[in-house]
């Protein structure tokens, strides 16, 4: 393990326990000591009971994904040692409380800690065991406990002073009685210069990019696994001065989005794939009246409710086509935390510039995982506005809210910004937006919203990132959150000669690209997170290329690098 | 200062001849001229049906929106740029059937915004199949054997709910209906004016003439107190032989715009964005 330099750590119990406080304080401390890590949550749809494990990699160079295997388990019940003890590496360990579990059993991966009574000794509550794991883990790992202490007074500062001091000492205990019992050197692996790096989740970056983009109104009703968003911008709403409100619903959530941003101001919702659903009626409003809107859709396995709490990537269809009629839109599909942030700027200034709902599309596994990002220049994307501004707005005459251009782009004007009235009507329109029946101005406006601005979209497509494809024996394709699981793969098996391509952009398709692209490759493979080959079926559409085959996981559960080797090894 | 004539837009009406909707665009004409503000500071909001196409005859800002969805897009339209006077017109049909779930809980939002649910109890525009509101045992294509589903009661529902202004208009008494318009926009928070809206078309029954008979005005009887909430539910409740019209209730209450902090600050439409700085926050929170 120590060869590898990186870990696996895992800590596993029943919802409710708090694994997710510890883990989220964990990264922080592995952080502030120099650790790259990659972390996850696994959660049941439940809020009590169940099991759930909260993952850290952590390693001395940037990480991008998972690992199938872990070196150190945490159990915090009975239940959580028989399920992970079969997934640890050759020398994982599994941590426990045998007496409290009541194992007898011997096991030479078994490292017995008295956590829960240590815990109770210092708080008189069981709460601690999670501080008490976190010291230990610290310890073993090789991590100063001034890290711990520091995380800890910040993770707990809402808390009254002596329950911070209470967690504390519980740390101590735990990372005391790792020193005078775990006696092995193993798992004390190389940090890295991670210390200044930021701490977040692709969820957090889409926030800051929409605070960045000046998104002033965000409406949604609650869904798992866009809540996130709605939390951070609840955060943030005094802060930046922004309206935050729950909708009664997905479909009020989008039409307020509508409202808001008809009236100037840039607007935003978010959701998942079922409230989406119900958002096709606005999604469609927004084409036929040229509003501009973002939606950010965090994908989680459907159909229906499916698995609320988990991952997949089964919407591409669905999002290229919701809506009722035929209207330009545009749809990212970010893969990394960095992405996020700068699609999400960028997304606000599309859906101005061509007056269109654009769709940041996400799924579960990118949006709540933790991992550093060197720090970012917000600076380096310019929030750019499309509208009429206040000082031009004086000298509009006889404005027409849907005057016909060559580039199927009208003057957007602001109510109240400018003397005329605006018109913006759902029915097909005249020029100056009142209802008509006409042929020709419907055929007019038909090119306007769809094939005009579907032209100037494809002039500004956000590029494939390619990685050593000229001359591969194999090009791997995907979107979305299987960037990061790619990107290490390949890191994994450099004798391969193996590239692989990521679409930032699903739509419009980025189709001469990936011709260019892909002229002679021998071998392609599509790697995705469902069941029907949707991005496979989309080359196949737009380019007429045909995938060589197909790698496809729908288990609800993401990609892991040591499984795609493994696949790929197959394969090639 | 605007009057009435110059409200007109040049769009041309497409509703049928003697409907009471005429009325209802004289009396918001009316009071659009009365309300002193330049026509470019008021938006009006719509869904669909025949009342939702108002906003097309005046020169006002409008935006047509989606059957049962004005109201979405007209609250956030105000959060947006709260110097807007923002008015919905919208049909029963459209407010109180798709769009019922909306109704419920913008009443809760309380924004400072006017309702006017043009009542005609049945849907115009799409040739008379029955509305929340349509009398029962009435007889449509849709309802061969008569309307059996109890009516929802607008005015009732909205007094529960907390509306702070709730009244009943007549699309046949077009100076009472300006002036209650008039005082739904003046009122600070959610108002609702539902307007009695015969339609020539399709429904047959509850017609100009059977209106003429029953209708008084509740107002008229300096006695009546708009605050009281329990005489506010007897008077919702007539219906038939005496049929009130008038503010039937009225309170002040907090609006949005006032718990939000909304009120005071520049309308959010007004906010420079160029140049939001979050590098603070990303040192701050996330390191
Ligand atoms: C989603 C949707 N469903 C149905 C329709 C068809 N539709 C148009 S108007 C209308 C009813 C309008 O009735 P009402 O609100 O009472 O208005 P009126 O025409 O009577 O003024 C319906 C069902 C539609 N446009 N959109
Ligand atoms: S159908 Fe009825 S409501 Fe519609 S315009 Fe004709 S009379 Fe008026």
């Amino acid at each position: 393990m120590n060869m590898n330099n990186e870990l696996t750590i895992k800590i596993a119990g029943e919802a409710g326990q708090g694994m997710q406080t510890v883990g989220g304080a964990l990264c922080h401390v592995f952080k502030d000591s120099g650790f790259y890590i990659f972390a996850n949550q696994d959660y049941m749809s439940r809020i009590r009971g169940g099991n759930n494990f909260f993952q850290i990699r952590i390693s001395n160079k940037q990480l991008y994904t998972l690992r199938q295997k872990s070196d150190i388990v945490v159990a915090l019940d009975n239940k959580s040692v028989d399920m992970h003890r079969k997934d640890i590496s050759k020398e994982g360990i599994v941590i426990l409380d045998k007496k409290r579990f009541n194992i007898t059993g011997e096991d030479s991966a078994f490292f017995d800690i008295p956590m829960y009574h240590m815990a109770k000794e210092i708080g008189g509550d069981e709460k601690f065991v999670n501080s008490v794991a976190c010291g230990f883990l610290a310890e073993m790992t090789g991590v100063d406990f001034r890290y711990v202490d520091k995380v800890l007074r910040t993770a707990f500062s809402d808390k009254k002073k002596d329950i911070i001091e209470k967690n504390i000492e519980a740390a101590r205990a735990g990372y005391d009685f790792s020193i005078n019992n775990f006696k092995k050197d193993i798992f004390k692996i190389k940090k890295g210069d991670a210390k200044d790096t930021l701490l977040m989740t692709a969820i957090d970056a889409v926030g800051l990019g929409a605070i960045k983009a000046g998104c002033k109104f965000y409406s949604a009703y609650p869904m798992t696994p866009a809540t996130n968003l709605t939390n951070i911008m609840a955060h943030y709403a005094k802060r930046f001065n922004m309206v935050v409100e729950q909708a009664e619903d997905e479909i009020a959530a989008v039409n307020m989005v509508i409202g808001a941003s008809f009236t100037g101001v840039r607007s935003m919702t978010g959701t998942s794939g079922g409230g989406f659903a119900l958002m096709a009626e606005g999604l469609s409003l927004a084409g036929m009246t040229e509003t501009p809107i973002v939606i950010y859709e965090g994908q989680r396995p459907g159909p229906a409710t499916g698995f609320p709490t988990r991952t997949e990537q089964g919407d591409l269809d669905f999002l290229i086509s919701a809506g009722h009629g035929e209207f330009a839109r545009l749809i990212f599909s970010p893969g990394s935390i960095e992405e996020a942030f700068y699609l999400t700027v960028k997304a606000f200034n599309m859906a101005e510039k061509y007056q269109i709902p654009v769709i940041i599309m996400s799924d579960q596994h990118l949006a709540d995982s933790y991992r550093n990002v060197e720090i970012f220049d917000p600076d380096s994307i310019k929030v750019q506005r499309y509208i009429v501004s206040k000082e031009e707005s004086k000298n509009v005459k006889n404005y027409k809210r849907y005057q016909i251009t060559e580039s199927g782009i009208s003057p957007r004007a602001i109510p109240s910004w400018i003397e005329d009235p605006i018109y913006a009507d759902s029915d097909e329109h005249t020029e100056e937006g009142h209802i008509t029946e006409d042929a020709w101005i419907r055929t007019m406006m038909v090119e306007k919203r769809f094939y005009k601005k579907m032209a100037g979209l494809s002039g500004e497509i956000e590029k494939p990132k390619v990685f050593d494809v000229e001359g591969a024996d194999c090009v791997l394709i995907g979107f979305g959150s299987t960037y990061g699981v790619l990107s290490e793969m390949k890191d994994s098996i450099p004798d391969k000669n193996i590239g692989y391509i990521h679409l930032p952009q699903v739509w419009p398709f980025p189709a001469s690209d990936m011709i260019e692209l892909l002229k002679g490759a021998k071998k392609i493979i599509v790697v995705e997170n469902n069941a029907g080959a949707q991005l496979a079926r989309l080359l196949k559409r737009e380019t007429g290329i045909k995938a060589t085959r197909s790698l496809l996981k729908f288990d609800g559960r993401p990609f892991n690098v040591d499984l795609l080797i493994q696949q790929i090894g197959q394969e090639i | 200062m605007v009057e009435a004539k110059d409200i007109k837009s040049s769009d041309e009406i497409a509703w049928c001849p003697g409907c009471g909707n005429f009325g209802i665009l004289n009396a918001v004409k009316k009071s659009v001229a009365k309300l002193g503000r330049d026509l470019k500071d008021i938006l009006f909001v719509s869904g669909i049906g025949q009342a939702a196409k108002l906003p097309h005859y005046i020169r006002c800002n409008c935006f047509n929106g989606l059957h049962g969805r004005a109201l979405p897009v007209a609250v956030a339209a105000k959060i947006a740029n709260r110097k807007l006077t923002v008015v919905i017109t919208t049909g029963d049909g459209d407010c109180y059937g798709e769009g019922g779930n909306h109704f419920i809980h913008n009443i809760r939002r309380n924004l400072d915004i006017t309702l006017i649910v043009h009542d005609n109890q049945i849907y115009g525009l799409t040739k008379g199949q029955a509305s929340p509101t349509t009398d029962p045992g009435y007889q449509t294509k849709f309802q061969p054997e008569g309307v059996i589903e109890e009516p929802l009661y607008p005015l009732e529902m909205a007094i529960a709910l907390g509306a702070g202004f709730v009244a009943r208009g007549y699309a046949g008494d077009y100076e009472h209906l300006s002036w209650l318009i008039l005082e739904g926009i003046k009122h600070k928070g959610f108002a609702l004016i539902d307007v009695l809206q015969p339609c020539v078309s399709f429904n047959k029954k509850n017609t100009f003439e059977w209106y003429s008979k029953s209708i008084y005005k509740v107002n008229d009887d300096g006695s009546y107190n708009p605050e009281d909430k329990m005489l506010a539910f007897q008077k919702s409740c007539e219906w038939g032989d005496r049929i009130p019209i008038g503010i039937i209730y009225q309170v002040e209450k907090k609006t949005f715009e006032e718990k939000t902090g909304l009120e005071g600050r520049i309308p959010l439409v007004d906010e420079q964005i160029e140049n939001i700085d979050i590098c603070g926050l990303l040192r701050e929170d996330f390191t």
